[in-house]
């Protein structure tokens, strides 16, 4: 219990630092919302009512002082950039990238665990070598330029995938898919070669493991030790490594969101910090936080309840 | 079984650094000789499919994009060394002086390298290149300091490690300095899962120039840069494949040379993870 | 293996599951008919405001040009016509300004227009009685006046020959009273299009005005404006038959000239390299004439636009009409030898070292400084290039005015008065630092002179002197290419940012 109140306050003290070093870094970024919003014609007169109005001409420490106490009544104040709650902007985004993430997720999950069983039951043969250099080259494509291709490839060739923009589920169930299956094969094809090259070493490792050995001699299946014990023993670790992904994916989606025309959080994330959008940004990073914070607490947490030697050792997952 | 297995780690090593020495020769080629001058308008002929005169084509100005690719080659080692050596120097130091010395220092850094972690890197990067601005040295200086929480992660728990070590406990008792026990015991000792860590912020630091490239940012023209060459073939897709093909392929040939650089290193230093 | 199957069938399941539940709250799966009276057009980006009080971005009047309506409207020629007021007068004096208000208009929301409602607008934008004006461009208003109901009169306080030009909807669109508080939220006015909703980042939708003022108008019964910054995206969306009206780079042209439908519309926009006049050596006249021989506007124009553009040689644009003085594009004709010897002659035998500072957000402006620093090489001129965010632009560079060299785009005003104001030596966005005596009085003189003719005559001169100074590099009026659905009809261009949709229909 004291372990899990320790991870606890200290994920709020990460969300709070997060939350001053984006305060930091936009105190010394140049650049003015409102003009960047109106552009170079901009009426003075204009600029000055609507700097007034929305409280800008105060220096950001106040601003940031406001926005602050305002989240602690549960406001996050309002966009500059779209005039709109940013509690609201986000809670239309939040789906869209999280459902992407979790598709990301699902496609990496049903290729690597399969492949990793596969290979790791034929260690260093051809296929290990084809695969493991196939899957690295996925993760050495710029995501964008793959997004491109899959689109030009795929997208046009098939109807079924839409180039761009987002259709909710609501809306269509297939449509919905077909906006996002391609940004999440995008997303997901650099983050497989990082967990199947993991998946197949921790199933390796258990199978040189005495245990496995024992087990084998009573003369059980080949089958039976592979699902029934190797990957429940297994299954800790490779938890982890989805844990790990899960940031590298919500910040895949950032760029690929931008070439599919994806409303999500990348897209405005991008926005507000190219529009010095100051309450939006401090909303949605604190948000991201949260969410791959709060994703990681998760995982020590099963960490900690599936193995209970690790709440003896000091600082796990540092 | 023995034999595949030293063949196997063998083949990341052999294509990863026959990858990479193929990009230094480039690199090195190109300081003296390119087949055209890598800046030189040539509009009437622009975007020519690839040819005996021009290898891979010209781009929208009619330079010539191999020129360009072998010029590239001075840009990518350029971001990737600086900023690998900001990531490198601060990270070490940073992660080492945690994980030695421990305590409330330690604690404090540990909680802003996870606030930094998990913040997405390519927003660490756009705000960064906001403040100090785009442009070649702008850049590697963003994106090293975007490599610096994750080395700094791997030294402290290096360090961490090695502190109760017995050789280091011997050092002490002979009257060696921090300093020194530090640089001369600990260092060498955890060498190489930062080496494995260098090559793979090298990776990503390419990717990540690509990736501002992409947002308009990044390297800056006439710097022939990979990733802005890549962002601006984008527009010819469709009508001049051949000018994508160039600077994708040989992004995605130098990351993939430094992941399995990277790869083989780990094998060859840690033989539990086989 | 089985059991790997199982794992599959498992995932499989849940799948299913997840699509049942979300299919729940399916009330129609995408019927796409066949007679869809609808179009998607695409955007850029985002609206700044959707109070066009407050907007200011001409992208975003692209869109909301079709929901408000101004007294007077910009013609397709660029001449001003009668909108809300359906007729005008103007004393003698030039200072009083009479308008008939059109019977029979309705606002999106069921109520009439009255005079009140325009009393209001103008009220609104002037800051009357809040004391925040929206715009500064109606502070030569003496007093506005509503004898009758069907009359407004403004009176001003300076004759002005460019005041016309302010009573458009994209400097004075015409608000409801009874919206007030609510613009930017819940948009009304009274145009062809009523407000639907809007998604940041995503589209703002417009549905038919049953009610619209000209009968018969507009056939669509609704328009989509999706926002879409990526270009490839755009074009690919366009070819899958997602939109209907996307504008193409002139790159990609032969894409697309067998299946679509282009418009190709002068932009009146004026594309320049500036400098900064009061920084060495653009002081010297010789140094910019010099570098005006230096850059290859062709080369710049066939590299940027694929030759889908206009020549310029002042701040003005052919769109612009009579006012626009032809033959100017060739007074610099390149000419390295005779820029050599200029720079020679101020003093810069052996050029110099310069920085061209630039903005990100479009590559347009990468694109160009390529060419220009290709172009002063040639010459001697070592220029580097300087890339920043719009913002650090917009801050450093056009408010701050530190820098050397930059290149912009400016897009099209209806009013020359407008359109080269900028060069006036006190200025506030005259960030060329550009001081002319001459050149400032002919504009206070352009600006009381009620003769067409001699206001001609005036825009010329003031031409030659942006010309003769080489006040800055005038490069090009880009055309901006619309690749239509070809089934669509009835799509005007106008030589500002209007996507003018109330006559669009499909052809049967």
């Amino acid at each position: 219990m004291a372990y899990f109140v320790r991870r606890l306050s200290l994920l709020m003290v990460t969300v709070f630092l997060v939350s001053f070093i984006t305060f930091a870094v936009f105190q010394i970024i140049p650049g003015d919302p409102i003009r960047i919003m109106l552009g170079p014609e901009a009426d003075e007169a204009r600029v000055e009512t609507l700097e007034q109005q929305l409280g800008l001409d105060q220096p950001l420490i106040t601003q940031y002082g406001n926005w602050m106490s305002g989240v602690f009544t549960g406001d996050l104040g309002d966009s500059i950039r779209f005039s709109r709650p940013v509690s609201e902007l986000i809670a239309d985004r939040l789906p869209v990238t999280l459902y992407l993430a979790f598709l990301s997720i699902a496609i990496v999950i049903m290729v690597t665990i399969p492949l990793g069983i596969y290979i790791a039951k034929r260690p260093n043969t051809l296929q290990d070598l084809v695969l493991s250099s196939v899957t690295q080259v996925g993760m050495a494509i710029p995501s964008f330029w793959l997004g491109m291709l899959l689109m030009l490839g795929l997208g046009m060739t098939f109807q079924f995938f839409s180039i761009s923009g987002y259709v909710p589920w609501s809306e269509s169930i297939t449509g919905a898919f077909g906006s996002l299956l391609l940004p999440a094969i995008t997303i997901a094809i650099p983050q497989i070669a990082i967990s199947f090259r993991y998946i197949r070493n921790t199933i390796l490792e258990q199978l040189q493991l005495d245990y496995v050995r024992t087990i084998r001699s009573k003369g059980i299946t080949e089958r039976a030790v592979m699902y029934k014990h190797v990957l429940r023993n297994a299954m800790i670790p490779i938890l982890t490594v989805f844990g790990l992904i899960f940031a590298e994916v919500v910040a895949g989606t950032i760029i690929v969101e931008q070439v599919f025309g994806l409303p999500g959080f990348g897209s405005l994330l991008i926005t507000s910090i190219s529009y010095r959008d100051f309450p939006l940004i401090q909303g949605i990073v604190m948000y991201i936080t949260i969410v791959v914070v709060v994703i990681n607490f998760v995982i020590d947490m099963l960490y900690a309840i599936l193995d209970p030697r690790i709440r003896l050792g000091e600082g796990v997952g540092q | 079984m023995k034999q595949i297995q030293r063949h196997g780690k063998n083949i990341n090593l052999v294509i990863g650094s026959s990858i990479l020495l193929v990009f230094l020769l480039m690199m090195v080629v190109s300081f003296f000789y390119t087949p055209y001058d890598v800046n030189a308008m040539d509009i009437a002929n622009k975007l020519q499919p690839p040819s005996a005169e021009h290898w891979f084509g010209t781009d929208e100005f009619g330079r010539d994009i191999f020129s360009r690719i072998m010029v590239g080659t001075q840009t990518a080692f350029f971001v990737g060394t600086v900023s690998v050596g900001i990531g490198m120097i601060f990270g070490v130091l940073i992660g080492g002086f945690s994980g030695y010395f421990g305590g409330w220092i330690d604690e404090i850094i540990m909680r802003i390298i996870d606030a930094l972690m998990a913040f997405p890197g390519i927003i660490l990067a756009l705000m960064l290149v906001a403040v100090f601005g785009s442009g070649m040295v702008n850049t590697s200086i963003a994106l090293g300091l975007m490599a610096i929480p994750g080395i700094a992660r791997i030294a402290r728990s290096g360090f961490l490690q090695s502190k109760d070590a017995e050789y280091v406990h011997a050092a002490r008792l002979m009257g060696q300095s921090q300093v020194r026990i530090m640089t001369k015991h600990i260092l060498p000792n955890v060498m190489s899962p930062l080496i494995v860590a260098a090559s793979i912020a090298f990776a990503v630091a390419l990717l990540a120039e690509a990736g501002l490239s992409y947002l308009g940012l990044g390297v800056q023209p006439p710097d022939p840069s990979w990733g802005r060459m890549l962002k601006d073939s984008q527009g010819y897709l469709a009508s001049s494949p051949w000018y994508t093909y160039a600077p994708g392929v040989v992004i995605t040939l130098m990351v993939l040379g430094f992941y399995m650089l990277s790869n083989a290193i780990r094998d060859i230093s840690d033989p539990r993870s086989r | 293996m089985r059991t790997f199957y199982k794992f599959l069938s498992l995932i499989g399941i849940l799948m299913l599951i997840a699509i049942f539940v979300s299919a729940c709250s399916d009330n129609e799966v995408g019927d796409q008919a066949e007679d869809r009276n609808e179009v998607n057009v695409r955007i850029n980006n985002d609206p700044d405001f959707l109070d066009p009080h407050m907007a200011e971005a001409s992208i975003t009047f692209q869109m909301l040009l079709n929901i408000y309506d101004g007294l007077l409207v910009g013609d397709t020629d660029g001449s001003l016509k009668p909108a809300l007021a359906e007729d005008y007068r103007i004393s003698d004096d030039g200072l009083t300004y009479t308008f008939t208000i059109r019977g029979g208009v309705t606002f999106h929301n069921g109520d009439p227009l009255t005079v009140e409602d325009i009393q209001y607008s103008f009220d609104r934008l002037m800051g009357t009685e809040t004391g925040e004006p929206l715009s500064s461009d109606f502070d030569n208003i003496a007093s506005l006046d509503t004898p009758d109901d069907k009359t407004f009169v403004i009176t001003l306080k300076e004759p002005n020959s460019a005041f016309l030009s302010y009573l458009t909807a994209l400097n004075s669109a015409i608000l409801p009273k009874s919206n007030d508080g609510k613009h930017n939220e819940q948009p009304i006015g009274t145009g062809a299009f009523a407000f639907n909703s809007y998604n940041p980042e995503n589209n703002l939708v417009l549905d038919k005005n049953e009610n619209y003022w000209k009968d018969g108008l507009p056939y669509l019964d609704k328009v989509t404006f999706t926002f879409q910054p990526d270009d490839q995206t755009a074009l690919l969306s366009l070819q899958a038959g997602e939109m209907d009206i996307v504008a193409v780079g002139s790159h990609r042209v032969p894409e697309v000239e067998d299946q679509f439908n282009l418009e190709y519309q002068d932009s009146n926009s004026v594309l320049l390299v500036g400098y900064n006049q009061e920084r060495e050596p653009f002081q010297d006249v010789r140094v910019r004439q010099a570098i005006n021989y230096a850059v290859n506007k062709d080369d710049v124009i066939e590299a940027a636009f694929s030759g889908y553009a206009t020549k310029l040689g002042s701040n003005m644009s052919p769109a612009m009409g009579d006012v626009f003085k032809a033959g100017l594009e060739d007074t610099y004709k390149r000419d390295v030898e005779k820029a050599k010897a200029l720079l020679a002659e101020a003093g810069y035998a052996d050029g110099f070292n310069t920085t061209i500072s630039i903005s990100s957000h479009a590559a347009l402006y990468t694109n160009v400084a390529q060419v220009v620093v290709e172009n002063l090489k040639e010459v001697g001129i070592q220029a580097e290039i300087e890339v920043v965010e719009w913002g650090v632009w917009l801050e450093r560079v056009y408010q701050g005015r530190d820098y050397d060299l930059t290149i912009i785009d400016f897009t099209g005003v209806l009013s020359p008065y407008e359109t080269i104001n900028r060069y006036v030596s006190d200025a506030g966005n005259n960030f060329f630092n550009f001081s002319h005596a001459e050149y400032d009085q002919l504009m206070d003189e352009v600006l009381t002179e009620s003769n067409p003719d001699r206001q001609k005559e005036i825009y010329y001169r003031l031409q030659e002197i942006l010309s003769e100074e080489a006040a800055a590099v005038y490069l090009a009026d880009y055309q901006i290419i619309w690749a239509l659905n070809p089934k669509l009809e009835g799509y005007k261009l106008y030589p500002y940012f209007y996507h003018d949709l109330s006559e669009v229909k499909y052809t049967e």
